[in-house]
């Protein structure tokens, strides 16, 4: 009995939330007494080695010539093998937009119960159970797993990672997947480096910019600060911004450390795609915006006033020019 | 060409959340029920898209749920769809829903199956993938466009900070999201359509639930806000540096 960790990769990178899922995992293994490896399918440029150091032992590399493009069917025949060859019980993924097709695929293929969207650790003082997000961040449930099998997706930064000291054995397996029904055949990078899902800090902005030519500052502020930009529902809806930008209950669902909300009034649909953010700010010039009852710090004003200034306040912070 | 679309009945998007019986119960008092907004304005709107462009196109809706689930069915026949089934059952279970699901989906020989990428009450995201795996069938989740021609798709999907464009041939599973299409709202000919097209209750298979749910609760409130004055931007920047740590 032991804990297998999915390890997503893009482009031949190891994730960030693999990270995560790999710390989690490791500490779910030490509760349990037991250990903790992972599975990577396809070809990776990192050293999968050095990911010892985020407490896992093992790694099984599946080197099948199918896995080098992302196809839900036969990656999950893949983890199965794997599952088997290491013997696990516990499965943990990053809750990302991969694991939202094969945690579910796996679940039903091993007949194992799946928490999608965990917020932390298993409770292992009677049977098995697990806090996830639901009603779209507004609450939680606490979900008991009946199975065997357990398998645990985690939602992207819900965990911190730390790394300590270790390395990990590599194991190279063929999964003996057949081809796959599914042929890539396009990835677009969206604009901006990083990743909205994935981002520590996260600008966005609303109608209140008024039209898609005063992004500029949004983007300059969201440079500075590393951060990923998002929007509103009408802003994309608009074409101001791409559909991937758009955060609330039917856009993504992001969690970052920051979210710096600038001429967004805060409905209760937008609010349900943000509230799991640790810090808010809230940039507006209406007091009475509702943002401001879930926002840790707030600026009234006019945000072609104010944001020029933050731009400036941070660049002396950071020391840039 | 045969679509069958998942959907579900979900509190509306401002209801209020609260629980009941020591926080083991969704408290239902005073909430407003609509048709899983992805279902709706992704998943349906879509397969009608498909229909209005080939007319021999055949729209299947399935639910999963108690009887209280059919005006919410109503609700998605009045924007379009041929038929509706209600499997007869009550559970929050993933898989046992899928497994419903994908035994009706195995009865009436579906091209293509659609659901949406979440429902946003358990936000499990789950079904699609769980019905594909029982059907043994290609997936492809959070579609953001799609397109056929010839029996064979060409989707787009959501991958972490990007878009994967793919192709696959039919039969296949798809969850559905935002940029599938436009939302649609339903015209008084399409409700007084919506009154005669079948509903067709069925009774569930036996499947053994993975899951449960053995609790609710609420993420402590927020401590209120703290306000920096505008002419004092550099408060703001010092609070976010050195009290929140956030950059
Ligand atoms: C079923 C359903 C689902 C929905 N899903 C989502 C969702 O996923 N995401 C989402 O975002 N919305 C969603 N919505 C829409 C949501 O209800 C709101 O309409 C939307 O979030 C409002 O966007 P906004 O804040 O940008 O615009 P507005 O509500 O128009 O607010 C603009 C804000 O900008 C402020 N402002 C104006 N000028 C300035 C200035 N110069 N400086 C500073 N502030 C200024 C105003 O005071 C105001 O507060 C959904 C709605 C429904 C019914
Ligand atoms: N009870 C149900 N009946 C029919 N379809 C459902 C049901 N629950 C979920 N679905 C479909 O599956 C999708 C994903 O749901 P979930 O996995 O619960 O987030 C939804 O958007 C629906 O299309």
């Amino acid at each position: 009995m032991s804990v297998l960790v999915f390890i997503d990769t893009a482009e031949g990178h190891i994730k960030k939330s693999s990270l995560e899922a790999l710390t989690y995992g490791a500490d779910v293994a030490a509760q349990l007494s037991t250990g903790a490896s992972a599975v990577v399918l396809g070809s990776v440029n990192d050293d999968l080695t050095a990911l010892g150091k985020y407490g896992i032992q093992k790694i099984y590399h599946a080197t099948d010539e199918t896995l080098n493009q992302f196809d839900a069917q036969s990656f999950t025949k893949a983890i199965a093998k794997a599952i088997e060859t290491a013997n696990a019980n516990v499965i943990i993924f990053s809750n990302n937009a991969n694991a939202k097709a094969l945690a579910p695929r796996l679940s039903a293929r091993l007949k194992a119960g799946l928490v999608a969207g965990a917020v932390a650790l298993p409770d292992t003082s009677n049977g098995f159970t697990v806090k996830k997000s639901v009603f779209s961040g507004k609450a939680f449930a606490n979900i008991s797993v009946n199975t065997d099998i357990k398998i645990i997706s985690l939602n992207p930064n819900a965990y911190k990672i730390t790394p300590k000291e270790g390395t990990a054995e590599v194991v190279l397996f063929n999964a003996g997947v057949e081809a796959s029904k599914v042929k890539v055949t396009n990835v677009t990078k969206a604009s901006g480096d990083v990743p909205l899902s994935e981002a520590e800090v996260v600008v966005s902005a609303g109608r209140g910019l008024k039209g898609p030519e005063n992004w500029g500052m949004v983007e300059d502020l969201a440079k500075l600060l590393h951060a990923a930009t998002a929007c509103s529902r009408p802003v994309s809806d608009a074409d101001w911004r791409p559909h991937s930008e758009h955060v609330g209950q039917t856009g993504l669902a992001i969690a970052p450390n920051l979210y710096i909300a600038i001429g967004i009034s805060g409905a209760i649909q937008h609010l349900a795609g943000v509230n799991r953010s640790k810090v808010i700010v809230v940039i507006n010039k209406d007091p009475e915006a509702p943002f401001f009852k879930a926002a840790d710090y707030g600026i009234v004003g006019d945000a072609f006033e104010v944001v020029p200034k933050l731009i400036e306040s941070v660049k002396k912070l950071k020391g840039v020019a | 060409m045969k679509i069958l679309v998942c959907v579900s009945k979900t509190p509306d998007t401002t209801a209020k959340i609260a629980f009941t019986d020591n926080n083991t119960k969704f408290d239902t008092n005073g909430v407003q029920w609509i048709v899983n907004p992805y279902d709706e304005w992704y998943a349906l709107v879509r397969a009608i898209e498909l229909k209005e462009a080939d007319a021999a196109t055949i729209i299947h809706l399935v639910t999963v749920g108690t009887p209280d689930a059919d005006p919410i069915i109503r609700k998605a026949l009045a924007l379009g769809g041929d038929e509706a089934i209600r499997v007869n059952a009550d559970s929050h279970d993933s898989f046992y829903i899928a497994s419903q699901i994908a035994e009706v989906a195995k009865q009436g020989g579906y091209d293509l199956v659609f659901t949406g990428k979440e429902t946003i009450d358990y936000n499990g995201s789950s079904i699609g993938g769980m019905v594909a795996e029982l059907l043994d069938l290609p997936y492809i989740s959070l579609a953001t466009k799609f397109n056929i021609a010839n029996s064979t798709a060409t989707i787009t999907r959501e991958i972490e900070g990007g878009e994967e464009t793919c192709e696959v041939s039919l039969p296949l599973v798809v969850s559905c999201q935002a940029g599938m299409a436009e939302a649609r709202i339903p015209n008084m000919r399409g409700i007084m359509a919506a009154r005669s097209k079948p509903l067709k209750v069925v009774e569930p298979i036996a499947v053994e639930a993975l899951t449960a749910i053995s609790g609710f609760g609420l993420p402590p409130a927020k401590a209120g806000v703290k306000l920096v004055d505008a002419d004092n931007v550099d408060e703001l920047v010092r609070l976010l540096h050195e009290e929140a740590k956030a950059i």
